[in-house]
């Protein structure tokens, strides 16, 4: 009898733990606290604005800096006042004025100054900073000159801090999407007197990045950061903005298996994950499709086409590639994840600007095409190899590709896989003969899209080049009307998808789950949300 | 005994000298570099860049470079971490990878040698046959399978603990460490009573436990006092470079159960092509692995007096 009894409560205690009791989760008591917890994919490398390159510090950067102007609750084509409260510019839009409001404040409590940006603008142009984005302000005039050496009287170049609130930029010509330029974070402001506490102007390596130093001007400021495991950001009570910001911090989980990061969600451990793993996606949407989101995204798939390879020097043969995928089908049996089948380079969701809708599935074209290049049904065509990187979706698109071009071209190409680095390096030294390719635009303007395929551009990596091609960028870069100025893209773009140096899949979309506790978290094409709008019920 | 200890830990420098030249040409002969990306900087930007960290001189000066570091004890800047040193990152990823190292050990012999003993001691009987295809079948189901089933059932289903991280969540009592120990540690413990099986049988057969058992000693003294020691040899030689693994942490249970640990360094390094700290961990686990093998020579020489002539 006092054995039954001494093992009661054992026996109790073991009975409720096994239960499943329906108890509060970390998200429903984070909701309550209004702390929003995010997986963020990666562990970012760095948190400095100016030398990050990657997605997932872009998303830290969000919360933790503002720039002049700032994302909108629900519309990335509209740039709202952030730092600077208004702007005026000239007739062509070369010459920009800002206003910096004035309760615009750092997160130490310094005053926001015109000469921030200055001195920021210097520091991202010093060629020992070595910023992979540094291009990005290659539009100011005198820009390139420093960043090339040819001088280092940094004066020369087009920023001008006229008084502690009014900073004139003076570009190289007409830039009416400028703004949008301004949202990305190569244009934020750094806090100069933090940067030259922790270095020099132009060290790569800071520690002013680390918690106890770092000084920004979002509507969050870093609280800790523990590498692989966390980054936790609290409301800055010296923004500008501080009595609209409605959460009161954000913890960013780097959680790289997407398989996890779905448990965790299950879990309770996060309310919005960074991705949804690709076969999950079906039964979502079947059955809790209030729980996943699909939005479009700024991106497209592709496959780049190696021009020097003597098979694909004939621009017929790479339309004929291009004709014989059947893109509605890889969208609806492979990647089935609401990707939209591309008809140009450019992704649909910009304002003024429409791709020229020129790539079409037609296989009969393509034999047609094929015949005429002197490949009729394949004959003699050399059997060449598509390159992807190491995963199991790129692996099973290129087959799907492989199959439809053997079906409809009767050739024969191969699947060449390799390691992310070593795929990189291939396609750099155009060591591949088709190569699977991504592009994600850095700013709501076509030129993000369409001024990588200039002769030796950095990332055209196909060795095409096109002398009309590259004079119509340079019209665009000069003229300040818009609607002309679409009208010259989309002309350059009509050549670009007609020479063919590649063959457009389909256009991203972005795929995450989210907890129902979560407020605003609007569908926007960049994915970049203003995380002062974002509320938790 | 001290004599032999120091001789084994001099071997360590030719070792390491080893293993550091042939992991620092395979690191730098890979294609690529730790500053390519799909949005590639231009050519000036990436040799500013490989130029801050040293890469773009000779590289027998990168080499002796490195050696001249190490041995001031450190192990360089990481790129993939650009403001912490190798150090610190061993320093801060190392203690997660010992703390489920450790427990995965401990789970492990307490389920593995018992497990062992009772399958030898009752061989050809059901208490044989369980234990055994129990444990054949936690060899076969490798860690990334058992880690998510592990999370599902203790996680998802019961709410008992974290399915990913290392911070507590609120209303779960496991501690965060121990489904990711579980899961190593069922997968070792399958071995080690594998090899306990086998070496307890071995020994049972031998003349000495015939006699023992002739003059009428306790069964349960037999296998404690007599059996075990010598069957449990097997074992000690898989546990030195099995525990040193152990506790340099498992790449796939890391990532599946989200731990800061170092497997989950070390393997994004390689990919990374950071090459300090892929050389860093790779000196690192070197070292581990010839201390504990030079620990279970000693434990060798411990319970079997043969070796220590």
């Amino acid at each position: 009898m006092t054995r039954t009894l001494f093992f009661l409560p054992f026996v109790a205690a073991l009975t409720l733990a096994v239960l499943p009791v329906k108890a509060e989760t970390k998200a429903d008591i984070a909701a309550k606290n209004k702390i929003l917890l995010i997986g963020n994919g990666t562990e970012p490398q760095n948190l400095d604005p100016q030398v990050i390159k990657g997605v997932p510090e872009h998303h830290l950067i969000m919360a933790l800096m503002e720039g002049l102007v700032t994302n909108n609750i629900s519309d990335q084509s509209i740039e709202d006042p952030g730092l600077a409260d208004r702007w005026e510019h000239n007739a062509d839009a070369s010459e920009w004025t800002f206003h910096i409001r004035d309760n615009a404040r750092w997160s130490n409590g310094d005053p926001v100054k015109a000469s921030d940006f200055v001195f920021s603008y210097q520091r991202m142009l010093s060629p020992g900073l070595a910023a992979d984005y540094a291009d990005m302000l290659f539009i100011i005039k005198g820009a390139r000159e420093f960043y090339e050496g040819k001088t280092t009287d940094f004066s020369t170049v087009g920023v001008k801090a006229i008084d502690d609130h009014t900073l004139k930029i003076t570009l190289v010509g007409p830039t009416p999407f400028f703004l949008s330029m301004l949202l990305h974070t190569s244009w934020y402001p750094v806090h100069p007197a933090t940067i030259l506490k922790f270095g020099k102007i132009d060290d790569r390596v800071s520690l002013w990045t680390k918690p106890e130093n770092y000084v920004g001007t979002g509507p969050f400021k870093l609280k800790e950061w523990k590498p692989n495991e966390v980054i936790t950001v609290e409301r800055n009570p010296n923004y500008w903005d501080a009595a609209n910001v409605k959460l009161n911090g954000i913890e960013f989980y780097p959680i790289e298996d997407q398989n996890t990061e779905e448990r965790a969600f299950r879990a309770g451990q996060l309310h919005k994950t960074n991705e949804v793993p690709l076969d999950k996606i079906p039964a979502y949407r079947r059955d809790n499709p209030s729980l996943i989101r699909i939005d479009p995204y700024f991106g497209t798939y592709f496959y780049r086409y190696n021009v020097t390879t003597p098979a694909l020097k004939d621009p017929r043969v790479r339309q004929a590639l291009t004709l014989a995928i059947d893109r509605e089908s890889i969208v609806e049996n492979v990647t089935r994840a609401g990707q939209k089948p591309a008809t140009g380079f450019t992704p649909e969701g910009m304002g003024g600007y429409k791709t020229p809708e020129l790539v079409e599935y037609d296989p009969d074209k393509a034999r047609e095409l094929m015949k005429e290049a002197g490949y009729p049904d394949g004959k003699g065509f050399p059997k060449l190899d598509i390159l992807i990187n190491t995963s199991e979706q790129h692996r099973t698109i290129a087959e799907a590709v492989q199959d439809m071009w053997k079906q409809e071209l009767g050739i024969n190409v191969g699947i060449r896989n390799e390691e992310w680095k070593v795929y990189l390096d291939s396609q750099t030294n155009l060591k591949y003969t088709i190569s699977r390719s991504a592009w994600i635009g850095d700013y709501l303007d076509p030129i993000t899209f369409l001024s990588m395929w200039i002769t030796n551009g950095g990332n055209n990596n196909t060795g095409w080049s096109n002398a009309e091609f590259d004079a119509l960028i340079g019209e665009a870069n000069r003229t300040g009307d818009e609607a002309k100025r679409n009208e010259v893209l989309q002309k350059a773009e009509t050549i670009l998808l007609n020479e063919a140096p590649f063959g457009v899949v389909y256009w991203y979309t972005r795929f995450y789950l989210l907890s129902p506790h979560v407020v605003n978290w609007n569908p926007l094409i960049l994915d970049n949300h203003n995380y002062k709008y974002i509320d938790l019920k | 005994m001290l004599k032999f200890i120091f001789h084994r830990l001099l071997q360590l420098v030719p070792v390491l000298v080893v293993v550091i030249t042939v992991t620092f040409l395979m690191a730098k002969k890979a294609p690529g570099g730790p500053f390519s990306a799909e949005r590639k900087a231009s050519p000036q930007v990436i040799e500013r860049q490989n130029a801050y960290y040293g890469y773009d001189k000779p590289l027998p000066v990168q080499y002796f470079r490195y050696l001249a570091n190490l041995a001031k004890g450190q192990l360089g800047p990481s790129t993939t971490y650009p403001t912490e040193t190798v150090n610190q990152v061993i320093a801060r990823s190392f203690p997660v990878s010992l703390q489920v190292g450790t427990l995965a050990m401990a789970i492990a012999l307490a389920f593995g040698v018992p497990a062992g003993v009772l399958a030898a001691v009752r061989k050809n009987t059901l208490l044989d046959y369980l234990p055994m295809s129990f444990a054949m079948s936690g060899i076969c189901l490798p860690t990334f399978v058992m880690g998510p089933v592990l999370a599902i059932i203790f996680g998802l289903w019961l709410h008992w603990g974290n399915v990913a991280g290392i911070d507590q969540a609120e209303n779960t009592w496991l501690p965060p460490i121990f489904l990711p120990a579980l899961t190593l540690g069922l997968f070792y413990g399958a071995y080690v009573a594998r090899l306990t099986r086998g070496g307890m049988l071995e020994v049972l057969t031998q003349d000495f436990i015939r006699t023992a058992q002739a003059k009428g000693v306790n069964s349960l003294r037999i296998i404690l006092k007599h059996t075990l020691k010598g069957g449990l040899m097997p074992v000690v030689s898989f546990l030195g470079p099995a525990f040193a693994g152990l506790i340099s942490g498992s790449f796939v249970v890391e990532k599946v159960f989200n731990l800061p640990g170092l497997g989950k360094e070390f393997i994004k390094a390689a990919f990374n092509r950071d090459y300090s700290l892929i050389l860093g961990t790779v000196v690192f686990y070197a070292v581990l692995i010839v201390v504990f093998n030079l620990l279970v020579d000693v434990i060798h020489a411990l319970l079997d007096p043969r070796i220590r002539h």
